[in-house]
């Protein structure tokens, strides 16, 4: 089997929380649902420790489903590159109310608004 | 309706302590992720883009006006205060943890209610005519067949983990509302000519996703004694013969397209003969037990004619409208079945809040007996409202926003979660839903155009049935961004036929121009009182085509 | 690797013959590929033969070839694969009154439906045992004791429990109308 194909830098490392399913992100010390606390991984040295912690942390049945996201750094910190995972750390786009984006801290912007 | 007898509810309280079991055995380690993945998706729990989902059985789409409520109880408590009514009678919350799923299910159970294979590679949730029982064109109620199925599936030991997901669907009328051709197995129940014994026919391999194809007829007759063990017939050919080294071509479709609908038939009846059927049939009693829960309910003898109808539909011209569109015609002289639109303009279609479920379990209470259907148009039906009474409904119905008035026309469109909610999915599906929705708003103008069928996927698994949309339209991505490709023609009818390609894929924002185009080709080329699907299988492609082409490369010169 | 059946742990009497090495002493597990081979030598020397069947085998075709073996192992790639269980069950269907058993890394959880298609025993891999002790397969027997499917596994099904109700009923009922009458 091919190795999985790397993302191209810099990366965060996004998953779910076991327990509950949340989107989180890992940080520093840990996991947090806010995706500007994610650590950035703008090497391959980096982005590959960052991703045995991901298998790590799966093994010891914190989250699920961790993998590397490729992002844009801004003032808002590290915003995903492709609109899939965009839309993790926002919520539903057809639901402002719900999700990460209603919880205010971040502004509901990057992935196009279909308004016809 | 069905009620659970002793062993029915022993049994699914049973299956609830084990599910919560396996989530214990999960956090604690016993079981890895790869190893619960199958168990909690047999019981209807998906890890999803923002959270995990679970997806409830409302078995053949009937629910009680208590199980209702329930549901509208577990939204508030456990979820954010709405539900999502599938395309296969299926409701699903957004939002739960997994440690409260096993008290969800606790919950569900205390209503005789369950999420058992509603996911995973085991035979599905069976699905059934949303008006069995009520309409006039039916052989027989197709539910007693259907929960005989739900009972004989349910933990079946070797069909657990089968190739790919199984979904079986019943119908007992002449018109097909529930699209057994489209299914892994259809079953049609009719009389043997000449008998008048009753019986099934099979179809066998339809399916949408990757790979469209229609169910072929693998028994033209099959006694009704003999059902379970049949179904066993092609279940243990397929679990053996179906292909495991590609999860595309995992479905019994597959194999019956590949081996051919004759050699499957051959296998099966070979398999099907070697069975010692009555160890495995359900002895006549019980299929009787079961049938007579379903026994109508308590009608009364009511005239034909309602004045008090024709008078209120004379005095308001909103409620004729909606008596045009939503109601149905009954079996039963004085009553009719009314169609509870979950597609307001612009709403997300299948979502009902909490408030909404109480009020609509409060009116099947006051109107129709109690019951409440599910239809794979993610509406709700009231099944047995008097004639005399529709026009209180309507007034609650409107009161409480819930009486929109699109049955079968332009906006009542089907559209699954898509990229809103679903890891699956490419692309959004419900903002094409919205616009399309909104651009189509005018009652006037829906009603000029008549019955049209958008259905809607965000991919290609086609929850959204959009190959046997009359309109379909699929999402898709490419180069990081959505977009969306739209087929013409398909019907999910008894005169099923899947949709075909009519140009390139377009952004999101080009797809309402894009059906208006369609739509306009319609309204100039049709004859008087002729469908959308009509005037399409008898123009063909052609001219749609060329409308739409001449819009996108109007719209590229425009660009440039 | 553990044996296990429906009370716990089990002495596995049997051993496998395995690719490149000589038959081994005692009762055999032969792949099917050896089986006419070396079924002879077992049986002269007093001892029994069981085969081991790929799951994708054809019970048209193995069941002449299975007169006299004592045992059939199934192999189960991955858990996830059940064409085993359809094995077993036309296997048991076809009249094989000898010990099945299910070979391959089943979970605790699926000692229901291994039973429930005429399996006797499963051998899974120690790394499953170390994640869920014998403790968790018979709790998960204890914990689903009814089933649906009639001619599925040992004991009464729903649909066999209702029908007995049934005659029950109709029983005291006509000894009813006989007390009645006298």
């Amino acid at each position: 089997m091919a190795a999985p194909k790397k993302p191209p830098l810099p990366v965060i490392l996004m998953a779910n929380d076991l327990i509950d399913g949340e989107v989180v992100f890992r940080t520093a010390t840990g996991w947090s649902s806010e995706p500007r606390e994610a650590l950035i991984a703008g090497n391959a040295q980096a982005a590959d420790a960052l991703e045995a912690e991901g298998i790590a942390e799966m093994s010891r049945n914190k989250v699920v489903d961790a993998y590397l996201v490729d992002v844009v750094l801004g003032e808002n910190g590290p915003q995903p590159r492709h609109f899939r995972e965009r839309l993790r750390t926002l919520g539903p786009s057809i639901r402002p109310d719900l999700g990460k984006q209603a919880q205010s801290v971040i502004e509901p912007r990057g992935v196009p608004h279909v308004s016809l | 309706m069905y009620r659970y007898d002793e062993f029915d509810s022993r049994f699914v309280r049973e299956r609830v302590r084990e599910f919560r079991a396996q989530v214990e055995r999960r956090l604690d380690g016993s079981l890895t992720e790869d190893e619960f993945k199958p168990l909690r998706l047999q019981n209807g729990l998906y890890l999803q883009l923002h959270a995990y989902m679970l997806r409830i059985a409302i078995p053949y789409g009937t629910l009680s006006s208590r199980q209702l409520r329930q549901l509208a109880l577990i939204a508030d408590r456990y979820d954010r205060g709405y539900g999502h009514f599938t395309t296969r009678q299926n409701l699903q919350f957004n939002w739960p943890k997994l440690k409260d799923v096993p008290d969800i299910l606790d919950l569900l159970a205390d209503v005789e209610m369950h999420a058992i294979q509603t996911s995973g590679n085991c035979i599905r949730n069976v699905t059934a005519d949303h008006f069995a029982g009520v309409a006039a064109d039916e052989v027989e109620d197709p539910r007693p067949t259907a929960e005989l199925i739900r009972q004989w599936s349910s933990l079946h030991p070797e069909f657990s983990f089968l190739p790919r997901k199984f979904k079986i669907a019943v119908t007992g009328a002449e018109h097909d509302r529930a699209a057994i051709k489209a299914h892994d197995i259809g079953l049609r129940i009719l009389r043997r000519p000449g008998t008048g014994e009753i019986g099934y026919e099979v179809i066998v391999g339809g399916g949408l996703g990757r790979t469209p194809m229609i169910g072929k007829v693998v028994r033209e007759f099959l006694p009704r004694a003999d059902l379970l063990s049949f179904l066993e017939a092609i279940m243990r050919v397929y679990n053996l013969e179906g292909r495991r080294d590609n999860k595309f071509k995992a479905r019994v479709k597959i194999l019956v397209h590949e081996i051919g609908a004759e050699e499957f038939r051959r296998r099966v009846e070979q398999e099907f003969a070697a069975l010692d059927g009555p160890s495995v049939n359900a002895d006549p009693e019980e299929v009787k037990r079961i049938a007579a829960y379903f026994a109508p309910p308590p009608y009364e003898e009511l005239p034909e004619r309602s004045v008090k109808l024709s008078i209120a539909k004379a005095a308001h011209r909103d409620f004729a409208r909606f008596v045009e569109t939503n109601v149905f015609a009954h079996r039963v002289p004085g009553y009719a079945a009314v169609t509870i639109s979950l597609k307001p303009i612009g709403g997300v279609p299948g979502d009902a809040t909490s408030e909404q479920m109480r009020i609509i379990a409060e009116l099947a209470e006051r109107y129709s007996f109690g019951e409440i259907r599910v239809t794979y148009m993610q509406n709700l039906v009231l099944p047995h409202v008097r004639n005399d009474e529709l026009f209180a409904l309507w007034e609650a119905l409107d009161a409480a926003e819930l009486a929109t008035a699109n049955a079968s026309l332009v906006t009542d469109i089907i559209s699954c979660p898509g990229l809103d909610y679903c890891s699956l999915a490419t692309a959004r599906s419900i903002p094409i839903a919205q616009s399309l929705s909104r651009r189509f708003a005018d009652g006037a103008r829906q009603r000029e155009i008549g019955p049209l069928g958008i259905k809607i996927s965000g991919c290609i698994n086609a929850c959204g049935h959009h190959h046997i949309g009359n309109i379909g339209i699929l999402g898709l991505e490419k180069n990081g961004a959505e977009y969306y490709q739209l087929t013409l023609g398909g019907d999910a009818t008894e005169n099923a036929a899947l949709g075909e390609r009519l140009g390139p894929g377009l952004a999101a924002e080009e797809v309402p121009d894009a059906v208006e185009k369609i739509v306009n080709v319609y309204l100039q080329e049709r004859s008087v009182g002729e469908e959308f699907i009509a005037t399409y299988r008898r123009l063909g492609i052609a001219p749609f085509r060329q409308a739409f082409e001449k819009g996108v490369e109007g719209d590229q010169h425009a660009a440039h | 690797m553990p044996l296990i059946d429906a009370t716990g742990f089990k002495q596995n009497g049997f051993a496998r013959m395995t690719e490149g090495c000589s038959l081994p002493a005692g009762d055999v597990i032969l792949p099917l590929e050896k089986l006419s081979t070396w079924r002879e030598e077992v049986f002269s020397r007093g001892d029994r033969v069981g085969v081991h069947l790929p799951n994708t085998a054809r019970v048209d075709e193995v069941w002449p070839l299975l007169d006299d073996v004592a045992l059939v192992s199934i192999d189960f790639p991955s858990f996830a694969d059940g064409r085993g269980f359809s094995l077993a069950r036309g296997l048991r269907q076809r009249g094989f009154f000898g010990v099945l058993r299910a070979f391959g890394p089943l979970i605790a959880d699926q000692m229901r439906h291994a039973l429930g298609c005429g399996f006797d025993e499963v051998e899974t891999p120690e790394a499953v045992i170390v994640r869920q002790p014998i403790s968790q397969w018979r709790a998960a027997l204890e914990t689903i004791t009814l089933r649906y499917q009639r001619g599925a596994g040992n004991g009464l099904s729903i649909l066999d429990r209702r029908r007995a109700a049934r005659e029950m009923g109709h029983r005291r009922f006509h000894s009813g109308l006989a007390l009645a009458r006298e």
